[in-house]
């Protein structure tokens, strides 16, 4: 962020203001774009309707990445690791329920576009509440807190029933007849646009956010709670604030939820929601703000395609995980990031190289890895669902002994192979910044 | 220089601190004159930082009462005293390490220009603050290194902005804990010109092991050994204080 302190020229133009907003937000204005163009690409001509499993998919997207933003201004920016996010999703998303069931009952009146930012204060309420007591603590002692007080609303949420509506939930229906611009909202795709439109509004404002006192200062508090105290800050008040407006947004994906989905139940509160904002942030980023989105869009991926080509998605989203954690703490943004200056030194083609080499062996070890998974899935869950193993229209019996040792060889000649590829992209990778610190030393 | 006529600068009266069992800090009473620049030294161990910890809230006091223009300041959480006019700096480096060089000084002043929580401000469009910050990132001498990142710099440029971060709030007691710690005789130098420049005009109290800054730096020199106050006065006098001879400094040719 080095754009702070303006050019005095620059600033009097709007035309320069304008182009210096494009010079460095277009990569946000190409995603809003292609967000809006991708349902399009499923498009049945001939019956002119769209893919369900393509919009649903994509609504999911959008609500992920609020949710996964949200909960990264707690993770990345301050330093709060919680394990109980979700409260707020789940929370928002059951006051938006209530909030439509009442419109419809002609109690209130409200157009549905409006309605997620009743979710939004359900989410800050509670926030506000919760993190009230959390916010007291920080690191270890606020991790515990925020376990616990996803505990203990997953129990009430299944103990209220006038209000969580019990195991069932809460169902409720998003054609209240009110709406700013005559839309019905029957079909999918206008939900979807209009989760399209805040999901832009919620992602500009986050990102605002981290531009502002408040956001810089939950940075400040996350590098050195103690520096921070001594420059006039109260870090308790610090992580409070940022904590209530980061249950603000979360409420607001809750309420996108519960107006796609139509009914909201006690697991949208539940430890699964939580441990998956950890998960979709972690492989994301968690050190840049757009992080957070790559690795909900990712995350969203893995669980509504691959969930279904294979029973055991859950075990390849958690093996990413622990990849990640391991071999690039940074995320997927981390590793991005990692080759900006050796991008900026135009010396990113001497790594396309070794890069290409990875792939053939990186493709064996998945494979061999699938294999061993799927087989195992097989022989367990598969045989009590009377289902069989087929690749490529052969049907593979996972009793036998030929496909163990076909995955077993796969792995090794594939992991020894791909160890040896990894050096030679280390080797290069250091002559690379050598070469660029030298180049540095010259200027 | 007279501390008893001098306006009331910083307190401290009979101050105590045990952790459990084990006393630090003995009664301690101390009196800053405002304006003055104050040096603690002692041997390791003596409780000096304890002491800098007491003052600056990081720690409550176990009994004594501290005193800041005045006003008492002991029970009193960190961040409350520092918004009455005490800044401090840490033994060990104390800064944000994953923020740019520019965001640190940045922070150093976002209270004290009453920012406050604010979440409705974009720092960007904040001119005069941002001029501020800039000005004090040319005081400290890190304007070539602004959008580098704080935990990438030198130690000696680390402890500037350390600096820079300490004063920015306009704070005008200004506490220090070893500032030229681990550095070289010309960092040092360097590093002791810069606290000259910046603190002017405002009440400076630093605990110090080179004497040759020690002597250089303070008008009033106390010596604390085993949590107690041996002696305090004019660097001339502390010189020849036999007490301190013994008890610290050994022979007297290692102060000269």
């Amino acid at each position: 962020m080095s754009e702070e302190i303006a050019q005095p020229a620059a600033r009097t133009l709007g035309a320069e203001r304008t182009t210096g907003f494009l010079a460095r937000q277009w990569p946000w204005l190409v995603a809003l774009a292609v967000a809006l163009l991708v349902p399009w690409l499923s498009y049945d001509w001939a019956t002119g309707r769209h893919s369900g499993f393509m919009v649903s998919m994509l609504s999911q997207m959008g609500i992920m990445i609020i949710f996964a933003l949200s909960y990264n201004m707690q993770m990345g920016q301050t330093g709060l690791l919680s394990f109980g996010h979700a409260v707020f999703l789940g929370l928002g998303g059951y006051v938006t329920a209530h909030t439509l069931n009442a419109v419809k009952a002609g109690s209130l009146w409200l157009p549905l576009e409006v309605t997620p930012l009743a979710g939004g204060l359900g989410g800050l309420l509670f926030a506000i509440l919760f993190g009230y007591f959390a916010t007291k603590q920080r690191a270890t002692a606020f991790a515990m807190i925020t376990l616990g007080i996803g505990e203990l609303v997953t129990s009430c949420a299944l103990m209220f029933q006038t209000f969580f509506g019990g195991e069932g939930g809460v169902s409720t229906n998003r054609m209240i007849g009110h709406s700013l611009f005559g839309v019905g909202y029957a079909q999918p795709l206008q939900v979807y646009y209009l989760i399209v439109a805040w999901t832009a509004v919620a992602v500009a404002l986050m990102l605002l956010l981290t531009r502002t006192p408040l956001g810089r200062m939950a940075n400040a508090c996350r590098d050195n709670f103690e520096r921070a105290q001594f420059v006039g800050y109260d870090p308790r008040m610090v992580r409070f604030v940022q904590f209530s407006l980061s249950g603000f947004f979360a409420g607001i994906a809750g309420a996108l939820y519960t107006l796609t989905y139509e009914i909201v139940t006690y697991d949208t509160v539940g430890g699964a929601m939580s441990a998956n904002a950890l998960l979709m942030t972690y492989i994301g980023g968690v050190g840049a703000f757009a992080g957070p989105v790559i690795g909900a869009i990712l995350v969203v991926l893995l669980q509504s395609w691959v969930s279904l080509l294979s029973n055991s998605w859950l075990v390849y989203a958690g093996v990413l995980f622990i990849l990640m954690v391991t071999f690039a703490p940074g995320g997927i943004a981390g590793l991005v990031m990692m080759h900006q200056p050796i991008w900026r030194a135009g010396r990113l083609g001497r790594l396309a190289g070794p890069y290409a080499r990875l792939v053939v062996p990186s493709l064996l070890v998945a494979v061999g890895f699938v294999l061993v998974i799927e087989l195992c899935s097989f022989l367990t869950i598969g045989a009590a669902q009377g289902k069989s193993l087929t690749l490529s229209g052969v049907t593979v019996n996972p009793r036998s002994g030929t496909p163990w040792i076909a995955a077993t060889v796969l792995l090794a000649v594939g992991g020894l192979w791909l160890r040896l590829e990894m050096r030679r992209i280390g080797a290069t990778w250091g002559a690379v910044t050598e070469e660029i610190k030298a180049m540095g030393r010259r200027a | 220089m007279s501390a008893t006529i001098a306006a009331p600068g910083l307190r401290l009266a009979d101050v105590h601190k045990s952790f459990g069992p084990t006393a630090v800090i003995m009664g301690v009473s101390l009196d800053v004159a405002r304006g003055s620049r104050h040096a603690i030294i002692g041997p390791n161990g003596a409780g000096k930082t304890t002491l800098f910890n007491l003052i600056s809230g990081r720690f409550p006091v176990s009994s004594g009462t501290i005193e800041l223009g005045g006003q008492r300041i002991d029970g009193l959480e960190p961040h409350e005293i520092n918004r009455r006019g005490l800044s401090r700096s840490f033994q060990v480096t104390s800064i944000f390490a994953r923020m740019t060089v520019f965001e640190n000084i940045r922070c150093g002043l976002l209270w004290s220009r009453g920012y406050r929580y604010s979440f409705w401000h974009l720092l960007g469009g904040e001119r005069a603050l941002n001029e501020a910050a800039a000005r004090l990132l040319a005081d400290v001498g890190l304007e070539s290194r602004r959008d580098v990142p704080a935990g990438l710099l030198s130690y000696a440029e680390q402890r500037a902005l350390e600096i820079g971060i300490t004063i920015a709030g306009g704070a005008d007691t200004i506490l220090l804990d070893e500032p030229t710690a681990g550095m070289s005789r010309s960092e040092a130098d360097h590093a002791v010109a810069l606290i000259r420049r910046v603190t002017a005009g405002k009440t400076l109290v630093m605990v110090e092991h080179d004497m040759s800054v020690v002597f250089d730096v303070a008008d009033v020199v106390t010596v604390l050994v085993y949590g107690q106050v041996i002696a305090s006065g004019p660097p001339p006098e502390i010189r020849a204080n036999r007490a301190v001879q013994e008890a610290y400094l050994g022979v007297p040719a290692e102060i000269a």
